[in-house]
């Protein structure tokens, strides 16, 4: 299904996508009244924006230094190409433990290669740790937003899922209430785990330790319970030095929330005595994306998700209109570098008003990569009625004659025909818009005659 | 500016050409009254936007060096339009990037109030009061930064109002979302209808919740936009450019 087709499926309930739209406007109006307390927020998007150029220039070496410092501090790590051998990595080690249950904090990396039902194939049980996470995993959905994966749900929703999963009372809808459900039930998970699973926001090369940010602290509750800390983690999200955190932890949490800080913000660097650390360093076309001169910036992204909170087709259509892990403007210029057909309509579903581009905290371009995708993907996709009427256009611009014939053929046209043909259902326009008053001459008309 | 009269180049979007003559003629009248000599020159066709936002920049090479000889001599090349001239500035095909006619065009290509603003340095003297809301177009205000987006953390400003201000009785509106786009957006209007219906309702309530008389802006793809839709919905609410209402206003 196309965006279009889902974005109206999901604007059928106004009420529900008003609220939505109001909910997530609401934390774009809390990014942007903290961001307007640092005064010196511009510097530090361009500064954010230059750590992470340098990062994508020197990808390679800086990857190697931090593997080589990870195992200098005793962690075991490895490599993965693409989303299978990322799985096959991570069943392998719980295989070597034995483990048949295991927590696992947010982590969309771990969506993207759908790690969840390749472990539960295998007779693994997966609990995904974060409250949001949770109750999505309990519908069997996946997050519709990357930082609030159940933004979509409401809390009658929310206490109607907990009363079938956790049996709380039916119809109490106290958030208290059913937090505190959710931290029993999730309690006995995080007791009885002996490996836990988080991603990784930052791996910092010159240490080789990484940070974890959570909000609810579940990433440290499973991490420091389990045996084994397994870590996965994009190739992206490597930054040089440790120094460098004060510029990207200022950053992420007021753009994400709206808040000063990540309520926990954890560094890992080595294993408690008889513990182990492993790191999955995923590639999953990321290389592919840095080969992309006008579309590599969009690895910058550190996942904040303010454009999707930004995003006035994101707000109205919600996450799951885009069919893909990454959602919204974000989602729509990396989905294509993994599969430019199946994401064909995502860089259309824009209308290019740069709003995604100006709130990213690392300056990443995201509305004119939208527009050179659109030029990709008409090439790699062709529609061929779109691309023949655009021809057509094409024709009309370049010539002035045939375009002076055509505007001033339209306007008769309007003028002639009854309502009923120009509202006709195949005219989208006018199904709920009017078209303009047609004048009595053009403007080129009125200058020959006003000024000869 | 030089002593001599600058020969400004009138650019009129193929859409107000066709549908908003009256838009025409008071950007025409306005820069007149401003005192620059202004020529239309006839030959002009779209610039190519539709095509180049629809994913075929590459068959837009014809209209581009159309556009470049058309109004390759002018002083300066002024449209009332942000979406068009950024189109202009920004996405010829990438053939004209390092020509130098190409390079001088984007030079001296203007939205008018940014002409107004920045090139004359003219303030507008003048009576309108009218309860005023400004709808912000995107392109406009994130492409040509006509205003401050509010997204950014920079000193506000807004070329449009810095003009509406000047005059009497104006009064100009704060909209509880400054800068949401209305969801025109070009062929999205048609391609993403259901969502560019309910984002023009949107923006619409928020004119209407605060009594606006007159909503403006500076692009009339978005009005036409948003006037379709309030006109189905038979609401009382009057449009009108913002060459409009500076020409009317202007004494």
């Amino acid at each position: 299904m196309s965006h279009p087709s889902k974005a109206a499926e999901f604007l059928k309930d106004q009420a529900k996508s008003h609220w939505h739209d109001e909910t997530l406007w609401f934390v774009r109006d809390k990014r942007d009244k903290i961001s307007k307390s640092i005064p010196e927020w511009e510097n530090l998007r361009t500064l954010a924006s230059g750590l992470k150029d340098y990062v994508l220039n020197n990808l390679d070496s800086l990857l190697l230094d931090f593997e080589a410092n990870a195992k200098k501090n005793g962690i075991h790590v490895h490599w993965a190409v693409d989303a299978e051998e990322h799985n096959q990595i991570v069943h392998s080690i719980l295989e070597k433990h034995d483990c048949k249950a295991i927590v696992k904090s947010k982590s969309i990396l771990t969506e993207e290669c759908h790690l969840n039902p390749y472990l539960e194939k295998r007779g693994i049980e997966v609990v995904d740790t974060d409250l949001g996470e949770r109750i999505v995993q309990f519908l069997q959905q996946p997050p519709s937003h990357i930082v609030l994966p159940a933004i979509h749900l409401k809390k009658a929703d929310i206490s109607k899922i907990f009363h079938e999963k956790l049996q709380t009372e039916k119809g109490n809808e106290d958030p208290t209430y059913l937090t505190h459900a959710a931290r029993l039930h999730l309690r006995e998970k995080f007791l009885k785990a002996k490996v836990a699973i988080t991603g990784v926001n930052f791996g910092v090369a010159e240490t080789g330790e990484f940070v974890v940010c959570t909000n609810e602290g579940n990433a440290d509750m499973g991490v420091h319970l389990a045996d084994v800390h397994i870590a996965c983690m994009g190739i992206e999200k490597i930054i040089p030095r440790r120094k460098d955190l004060g510029v990207f932890l200022r950053l992420l949490a007021r753009s994400a929330t709206g808040q000063p800080i990540t309520n926990y913000n954890s560094h890992f660097r080595s294993p408690e005595p008889g513990k182990e650390i492993h790191i999955v360093l995923l590639d999953n076309g990321r290389t592919r994306q840095l080969a992309r001169d006008k579309f590599k910036n969009s690895l910058k992204c550190i996942r904040c998700g303010a454009c999707m909170n930004t995003c006035p087709i994101y707000r109205r259509s919600g996450g799951y209109s885009y069919g893909s892990t990454v959602p919204g403007p974000i989602g729509s210029i990396l989905s294509p570098g993994i599969d430019v057909k199946k994401y064909s309509t995502l860089p259309f579903a824009s209308t290019l008003c740069g709003s995604c581009s100006d709130v990213c905290p690392v300056k990443i371009n995201i509305h004119e990569q939208l527009y050179e995708w659109r030029q990709e993907i008409t090439k790699a996709n062709p529609d061929l009625a779109k691309g023949m009427s655009m021809k057509m256009a094409s024709g009309i611009f370049t010539s002035p004659l045939a375009y002076k014939i055509s505007g001033s053929l339209m306007r008769k046209s309007l003028k002639a025909l009854p309502k009923s043909i120009i509202y006709n259902p195949l005219n989208v326009w006018g199904k709920e818009r009017d078209l303009p008053n047609p004048p009595k001459e053009s403007f080129k008309e009125w200058y020959k005659k006003n000024r000869p | 500016m030089s002593n001599q009269t600058p020969h400004v180049g009138l650019f009129i979007p193929c859409y107000v050409d066709q549908f908003y003559p009256n838009v025409g003629i008071a950007s025409l009248e306005l820069l007149e009254k401003l005192g620059c000599k202004v020529s239309y020159p006839q030959s002009q066709t779209c610039c190519g936007q539709p095509l180049a936002n629809s994913g075929y920049e590459r068959d837009t090479i014809g209209s581009s060096e159309h556009f470049i000889k058309t109004f390759g001599d002018f002083d300066y090349v002024v449209a009332p339009s942000g979406s068009c001239i950024m189109h202009v500035k920004e996405h010829f095909p990438p053939e004209f990037h390092d020509q130098n006619s190409y390079k001088e065009l984007q030079g001296k290509v203007y939205e008018l109030t940014e002409f107004i603003t920045d090139v004359l340095k003219a303030e507008i003297k003048g009576k309108f009061p009218h309860r005023i809301g400004y709808h912000s177009s995107c392109h406009g205000l994130r492409g040509l930064r006509l205003g401050a987006s509010t997204e950014l953390n920079i000193s506000p400003f807004n070329k449009a109002k810095q003009l509406l201000q000047g005059l009497d009785g104006l009064d100009w509106v704060e909209l509880t979302r400054k800068d949401e786009c209305c969801g025109f957006g070009g062929t999205f209007a048609v391609s993403e209808e259901a969502l560019s219906v309910q984002m023009g309702k949107d923006r619409l309530a928020d004119h209407l919740e605060k009594n606006v008389e007159i909503l403006t802006g500076g692009d009339m793809s978005c009005i036409m936009h948003l006037q379709g839709i309030s006109s189905r919905n038979k609401q009382p609410l009057k449009f009108m450019h913002i060459a409009e209402i500076l020409n009317q206003a202007i004494q």
